[in-house]
């Protein structure tokens, strides 16, 4: 298995005397399910601790344990935290892969590996570093079982010592990391310093990366977008979750059951929200139509799979006129696809899902943060234009961790849309349930359970009109329809605004969503080794706003940045812009199920330009 | 001849007739709703009657009640019936889901579902088994009639082995008991009736609104258009020929004072949840509804006879709901303020301090 994209490299190169600092990418080769995973945390941690700005992450197959994982954490003092293609030092701790990850490794790399696989045999423009872990678990203390585990935090030591990491941050780390078990946090803690005095009195450093202290950290925190979401929507108010397990949205809706029944319990120990675990995807959602309907917030969370299961239910919802907020974190597909990797690929599919004329309002949040913030956009929208919300997010945002500045607690009142109650009908007398009372075509309606002879209206997925009564009259449908339509335009005022970067430049980037870290990153690329100045704007939401038409006739050319083989977003936008500006357009699509980075835009983008 | 007194001189004017009203002031015409568009004859009108009868004399608030469908006739029948309650006509044989969420969104409605054989045995039997298994407080009616009718009368999964359509084609595959299934799956209130038995459903159904979990009828109801006819086993003629009631039902309400006594040594007597009593005189003597495995046991025992079985199968008014196990909060989550579902800066300002 590939972990890379980069092509093996068989050449010789020279290992340069140059001293690199706080700017490497570490790979951990590790196998699935032998507990690699806290201690990269505590490696990716201890970097952080020392200020330096980084990013992790987790390149795993799709099963439990036996198969070959890959971790790589980033540490970048200019605060780039997309991927990075070319891994500086490889820990090599899978007999498996070894030979393959030592072969994809550009010239000059390191290679801190297990003893016993002999790696400095495989190439000699490598610098090569071995550790004997078992004879070094062994003197840790540990009982036979756990020595795997504790291999394992023996590599976190020495390649601490290696890039000069502050031992004292990985010590503060184990104990983060096993704050709730003490035992292991001591034993972890022995296995560390193992590793850190064995390279300490046998290992001569001969690589030029180096950790120092900086201060580019104080006060952030470490989070994975689902963890950051399920926060989100707990302060947004969310009352009803309903959920099928699926990669890789299930962490969302466990970490959100963690922080539920922490902090929506109320004190007479009754909780303030329900969350089931639903039989499927239909059923899921079809639970969030049904709560929603009769007034609660709800949500669920999926992939890509459940999405297109989704699909009728949410034609439901967009025609009867019920909220609905859905995470899509996306993964590969089409079908199963690769379960475990990232993607941008339901852009299309969830725009328009469901039979039918329909247009569903998306979320792209790019950020830990904007997973927190949107969480409330999301809701708010869904129940302010009675129609399903989607937020895309994906595997990379969803399940990988991410640094960020601390979530600002929210600054607007949370809005339950047009509502009206028994006291409401009291005073108006009755209602009709479709009709364009305000002119942005958005209904009144009321609630199962209202106390009113008048409150009640017959919800139904088949033709109706503005009193819901059943009709099949043309013109009721007609008129039915493009009042949906005109919430859907003005939706385009309340959704949040693309994000632009630049001012004057002839060369415009959109893109969206995690492929962010990646153009900001190549945008300095392009401007510092190809003189080429380019604006970039973020987009933000689905339906565009006019800040996305005002970009695209501003520039000559705009590349549209994206993570699917098809180019959806442009798709999507060449639907929306006036005819004669699509061939402005132009893709550069990223499609292998790793997160997208820097290089392999600038270089894609150069080539279009012809330079 | 002329002299003879008579009880009511014809020149005393008669009051004009007070409307009957139920217990909560209400009359028959507000549990009312809107004409039906099903076939003259069709047994779902008939059980759209006994919803309305029976909701008005438990003196029901029809705002308190949300009625859920899926699609085919049968679903079509909440619209002709208590238009004072929400109601949500969904999508084919995914009602249970939309139902669930709107009982988790208000856990004070009183839901009822009103569904098909190909509703739910087919394309629904997904969303029906966990339905059952949740025990969701819902009363889940199957108007069961062997066949699609809005489809203009294909086999369903309850068409009876050889029972043939109209053409002449038989079925050869086996019915699904929708009663054994939900008893297995853990509904605690399960029975079948005939729509053409007014009083057995009208009973049943008035016990069912005083249920605390999930009541599962499965209501046969013949298809007067395309599942009628000689040769069909969900036909008038064939019901009232092979119904074989388990038991004599009579339910006396809460609000309602006890002074009927009955023979403790025939008649089974079941508390419901909210006090009322459920009489069920015993056809069949060692029959004990209580017993899940007596209950399916019987059931399987009824088609080797070729029977049809009606009366209460399965009761268990001891069983937490899916509501009683969330440990939900009294008010309804729909309409919580956001003080309670919202909380605190201190509450965000810990959660960033772990992560730091």
């Amino acid at each position: 298995m590939a972990t890379t994209d980069i092509v093996p490299q068989e050449l010789s190169g020279q290992v340069g005397q140059r001293r690199v600092i706080n700017d490497m990418s570490i790979q951990v080769a590790t196998v699935n399910g032998s507990g690699s995973q806290s201690s990269n945390t505590v490696l990716m941690r201890s970097i952080f601790q020392m200020g330096v700005p980084i990013s992790g992450k987790n390149l795993f197959p799709s099963n439990i344990a036996g198969l070959p994982t890959w971790f790589t954490i980033r540490a970048s003092k200019d605060g780039y935290i997309a991927r990075k293609k070319e891994i500086d030092l490889l820990i090599a701790m899978n007999a498996e892969t070894a030979q393959d990850d030592v072969k994809t490794l550009g010239a000059g790399a390191s290679v801190l590996y297990d003893e016993p696989l002999a790696l400095d045999k495989v190439r000699d423009d490598l610098i090569y570093y071995a550790v004997p872990y078992d004879k070094l678990a062994a003197t840790v203390g540990a009982e036979a079982k756990l020595r795997k585990l504790i291999k394992n935090m023996i590599y976190v030591g020495a390649a601490a010592q290696l890039l000069e990491i502050d031992f004292a941050e990985v010590e503060k780390a184990i104990r983060k990391q096993f704050a709730k078990k003490a035992k292991a946090a001591t034993l972890n803690l022995a296995a560390a310093k193992a590793g850190h005095d064995y390279a300490a009195a046998n290992l001569k450093k001969r690589d030029p990366f180096y950790i120092q202290r900086m201060d580019k950290t104080k006060g952030k925190i470490i989070i994975d977008g689902n963890s950051a979401a399920a926060m989100g929507c707990m302060f947004a108010g969310c009352t009803v979750v309903t959920w099928y397990p699926i990669t890789p949205s299930s962490s969302l809706v466990e970490t959100m059951i963690e922080y539920m029944k922490e902090y929506r319990v109320g004190p007479d120990g009754k909780a303030t929200f329900a969350i089931v675990q639903a039989e499927d995807e239909l059923a899921a959602v079809g639970m969030v139509i049904g709560a929603a309907w009769a007034g609660a917030r709800s949500m669920t969370a999926t992939a890509g799979p459940g999405i297109s299961l989704m699909a009728e239910f949410t034609g439901l919802a967009y025609y009867v006129e019920v909220p609905a907020v859905i995470w899509n974190i996306q993964r590969v597909g089409p079908s199963t696809g690769l379960p475990t990797r990232t993607a941008q690929g339901d852009v299309l599919s969830t725009a328009f899902l469901s039979h039918g004329d329909t247009k569903n309002i998306m979320l792209f949040p790019n950020s830990v943060s904007e997973c927190f913030t949107m969480a409330q956009d999301a809701f708010d929208l869904a129940e302010r234009f009675q129609t399903p919300v989607f937020v895309m997010s994906d595997l990379d945002l969803g399940m990988n961790n991410w640094m960020s500045d601390p979530f600002p607690y929210p600054d607007k009142p949370i809005n339950r849309g047009k509502v009206l109650t028994k006291a409401d009908l009291e005073k108006v007398g009755g209602f009709a349930r479709y009709k364009d009372v305000d002119g942005d075509g958005v209904g009144y309606r009321t609630l199962p359970g209202t106390d009113h002879p008048a409150a009640a209206y017959f919800a139904r997925g088949s033709g109706h009109n503005e009193k819901a009564q059943y009709s099949e009259r043309p013109d009721d449908f007609e008129r039915n329809m493009e009042r949906i339509n005109k919430k859907f335009e003005t939706a385009r005022s309340f959704v949040p605004r693309p994000e632009l970067m630049g001012g004057n430049a002839k060369i415009g980037i959109i893109a969206y969503g995690t492929s962010h870290w990646a153009i900001v990153e190549s945008r300095d690329q392009l401007s510092k080794e190809h003189k080429l100045e380019t604006d970039y704007l973020r987009v933000r939401s689905y339906p565009f706003t006019r800040e996305v038409h005002d970009f695209i006739e501003r520039h000559e050319r705009v590349y549209v940045v994206e993570q699917n083989r098809d180019g959806q977003m442009a798709s999507l936008l060449k639907l929306d812009i006036k005819p004669g500006l699509t061939p402005r357009l132009r893709s550069i699509c990223h499609i292998h199920g790793l997160p997208i980075d820097a290089h392999s835009v600038t270089d894609e983008l150069v080539m279009m330009e012809g330079k | 001849m002329g002299n003879t007194p008579t009880n009511t001189p014809a020149t005393t004017p008669t009051p004009p007739a007070t409307p009957k009203i139920n217990r909560i002031g209400l009359q028959v015409v507000d549990y009312r709703g809107g004409k039906t568009t099903l076939c003259a004859g069709c047994g779902h009108n008939a059980i759209s009657e006994r919803i309305i009868d029976a909701m008005y004399e438990m003196g029901v608030q029809p705002e308190r009640v949300a009625k859920f469908s899926g699609i085919g006739c049968s679903s079509k029948s909440p619209a002709y019936f208590m238009n004072r309650s929400h109601s949500f006509n969904s999508v084919h044989g995914r009602m249970p889901s939309v139902a669930t969420g709107a009982i988790l969104a208000n856990r004070n409605l009183i839901a009822l579902g009103v569904t098909g054989d190909g509703d739910t045995v087919s394309i629904g039997a997904g969303q029906f088994v966990h339905l059952m298994r949740r025990n969701l407080p819902i009363i889940y009616i199957i108007e069961d009639n062997g066949c699609y009718g809005l489809t203009k009368g294909q086999f369903s999964a309850t068409a009876d082995l050889g029972s043939t359509l109209k053409s002449g084609v038989v079925n050869d595959l086996p019915p699904v008991d929708t009663c054994a299934m939900a008893i297995q799956l853990g509904a605690t209130f399960v029975g079948r009736s005939f729509s053409g038995d007014k009083r057995q459903l009208h009973t049943m159904l008035k016990a069912a609104i005083a249920h605390n979990g999930t009541v599962m009828l499965d209501v046969v109801s013949p298809c007067v258009t395309f599942n009628d006819h000689e040769g069909s086993t969900k036909s008038y003629k064939y019901m009232q020929a092979h119904d074989e009631p388990l038991q004599e039902i009579s339910f006396v309400p809460s609000f309602e004072e006890i002074n009927v006594d009955y023979d403790h040594g025939t008649t089974l007597e079941v508390t419901m949840h909210d006090g009322s009593s459920l009489r069920l005189r015993k056809l069949e003597q060692e029959y004990d509804p209580t017993d899940k495995i007596q209950a399916v046991t019987r059931l399987m025992e009824s088609h080797a006879k070729g029977e049809v079985l009606t009366g209460v199968f399965y009761i268990n008014e001891k069983a937490p709901s899916f509501i009683d196990m969330l440990n939900v909060t009294d008010e309804p989550l729909a309409t919580l303020p956001e003080s309670v579902t919202r909380p605190s800066r201190e509450v965000l300002a810990k959660c960033m301090e772990e992560l730091q």
